[in-house]
């Protein structure tokens, strides 16, 4: 049954989240959560293998057929989102076994951890809208439990301002669907592509587009949405922050490319010049936001911010490089993303602090470290050779092949300036002189510490050392991905049962 | 029927709206209870309404006889009645415990996490 590949990389994170749940007063509980998590990449990519065997495939669970059952799907897109999520996942598990304190794991952290996941992997399986909607509000109402697990001051105020504007894009999304129901009749994302361009009253379609792009606006933290991210995400555990900053956002930017590839096509002019302009604006006021920012996790907060406003722009300008380019940008900065807060945490392990005035010195006495930080730091800003280089280069020639001169010069300047970043958190974590004299070293940490926190990131930066020097197949990959979403036939017809079935 | 929904839905998006934008964060949570019953209401409305119609198979036949109630969105709103009232309850306590730990319910003075810049640093 071709369900059950579908359906594993769903159960998998439920399942460890209950067995975790069950042990969590011993330290079974994170072990349940780090064996959970190898099993779910491994289910991904058999996932992955399937997919890229027989294109799209399409499981109507509970053998209702489509378009009235829940359908989950999997096209190259959903599928490598799955496998980076599962990679991400793992790395960041791993990490929490020395990075989560006893109480937090009592407090079930674990649990809410694989919820998460769960709820991820649902939002890039399904193939229906209210169902995507319900995914979401697991991811949502696990990250609030984790976001503010712990209880400090700064996790009650990020909190407050985290969950009341997601609960807002929530409720516009809701909305959204109903209106959209009741002009289709159905919530079936490939029936839906079918019966939208059919409908007569396209302008209304057009209003309901601008709803589901400023409720999935606000997941993906774009501009003028993004208030939230900068005001939450420094004041979790590093592990939370980490996997927040690889996955949340993206999902929202997912749940944009899926219905902006496949359902809102019919005014392309209007909505994706928007986009077109959220993306220029994004990618500008994240980076400036970074600029004035003092703090290691402030300033990679903005920065996630920013290059979402990367992604969004390969979406807007619509042409199959740009798509491409978008793909290969989401699974660039996923790992990259989530490895720059983990190496975060372990700056603040060993420094004692995030805020660069009062930290110093960990070139010197953790070389290790800075090796590990320059590897995304500097792939995050889009130096050759390393993964952020491809990304940029393919949304780069993408915006010049289609004579978007402004958008182009745009990304140049952000990467520019994400440079400057980059190097201030250099210059004052690493290269200057610890302020307190002091002489941070990894050996200050136990060595059950040192490796789970090294090995996530050390394999990480090799990922995206890989994808900085073999980017050739990834390239490949991520056309066929944005093939599949400019052409969305395959998919109709794997969900619809049309011929090729 | 549709018109009285439609007015009803609209005065409840406006009170929330105007609930929402007060610095009180409970009020704000009021406000959004209000809009997401809006919501709930609007995807029941969109389901087209029908009078004293229940979605009932007659006895021998396999599909209900004439025109009868949607069921789907009922079923909608009823799914997102449960997870909606999850998360208002979680926000309710955030919310007491923001008041708890913060001192206040005002958003303004909600400055732990991101510092005023005032002081030179």
């Amino acid at each position: 049954m071709i369900s059950w590949y579908l359906a594993t990389p769903l159960v998998l994170p439920f399942l460890t989240a209950v067995l975790a749940f069950l042990l969590r007063w011993g330290r079974a509980g994170r072990w349940i959560s780090v064996a959970g998590n190898v099993a779910l990449l491994g289910a991904a990519a058999i996932l992955m293998a399937r997919v890229l065997e027989d294109g799209v495939i399409a499981g109507q669970m509970g053998e209702w057929a489509a378009p009235f059952g829940i359908t989950l799907v999997a096209d190259l897109l959903s599928a490598v989102m799955v496998v980076i999520t599962a990679i991400t996942a793992l790395a960041v598990s791993v990490y929490a076994l020395a990075d989560v304190p006893q109480r937090a794991e009592h407090l079930g952290y674990h649990a809410l951890f694989n919820v998460l996941i769960g709820g991820v992997c649902g939002a890039f399986l399904t193939g229906d809208l209210f169902n995507l909607y319900v995914w979401f509000e697991v991811m949502l109402i696990s990250s609030f439990g984790l976001l503010v697990l712990g209880g400090r001051r700064e996790q009650i105020d990020g909190g407050v301002k985290y969950v009341t504007l997601n609960l807002i894009s929530t409720i516009l999304f809701l909305s959204g669907v109903g209106l959209l129901y009741g002009m289709t009749g159905t919530l079936n994302m490939a029936d839906l592509a079918v019966t939208v361009p059919q409908l007569e009253n396209q302008g209304l379609v057009t209003v309901v587009a601008v709803m589901f792009m400023i409720a999935f606006g606000v997941k993906a933290a774009v501009f003028p949405l993004f208030f939230w991210l900068p005001a939450a995400y420094h004041t979790p555990f590093f592990s939370v922050s980490a996997v927040f900053a690889g996955l949340l956002t993206k999902v929202g930017v997912y749940a944009l490319m899926r219905m902006f590839t496949l359902v809102f096509t019919g005014d392309v002019g209007f909505t994706h010049e928007i986009l077109l302009w959220v993306a220029a604006l994004t990618m500008l006021t994240g980076v400036l936001g970074a600029a004035a920012q003092n703090d290691i996790r402030k300033i990679l907060s903005f920065h996630i911010v920013s290059q979402i406003g990367y992604m969004i722009m390969g979406l807007a300008l619509y042409t199959p490089l740009a798509l491409a380019g978008a793909v290969f940008y989401l699974v660039h900065h996923i790992i990259v993303k989530a490895n720059l807060f983990l190496i975060g945490g372990v700056a603040e392990r060993i420094a004692g602090s995030t805020d660069l005035g009062r930290i110093g010195g960990l070139y010197k006495t953790a070389p290790l470290l800075a090796v590990l930080f320059l590897i995304p730091a500097f792939s995050l800003a889009g130096f050759p050779p390393l993964s952020g280089f491809w990304a940029k280069y393919v949304l780069v020639a993408a915006a010049i092949e289609i004579e978007g001169w402004a958008i182009a010069a745009v990304a140049l300047v952000v990467g520019l300036l994400t440079i400057y970043s980059m190097t201030k958190i250099w210059a004052e974590a690493f290269w200057k002189p610890h302020p307190d004299g002091t002489d941070p070293t990894l050996a200050s940490l136990s060595a059950h510490d040192r490796r789970s926190l090294l090995w996530p990131i050390a394999a990480l930066a090799a990922l995206t050392l890989v994808i900085g020097f073999f980017p050739e197949p990834f390239v490949t990959f991520a056309e066929r991905a944005a093939g599949q979403l400019l052409d969305p036939t395959a998919y109709l017809d794997a969900v619809l049962g049309g011929p090729s079935t | 029927m549709e018109g009285l929904l439609a007015v009803t839905i609209g005065v409840l998006v406006a009170t929330s709206v105007y609930l929402m934008l007060a610095r009180n964060v409970l009020r704000f949570i009021f406000g959004l209870v209000l809009i997401s019953n809006a919501a709930n209401l609007t995807i029941f409305v969109a389901g087209r309404l029908t009078e004293g119609q229940p979605p009932l198979v007659p006895v021998g036949l396999d599909a209900p006889a004439g025109v009868v109630a949607n069921a789907l969105p009922q079923a909608l709103v009823l799914t997102a009645i449960v997870i909606g009232f999850g998360l208002f309850a979680f926000a309710l306590v955030l919310m007491f415990r923001a008041y708890s730990t913060l001192g206040t319910l005002y958003s303004e003075d909600m400055r732990v996490a991101e510092p005023r810049e005032d002081r030179a640093s």
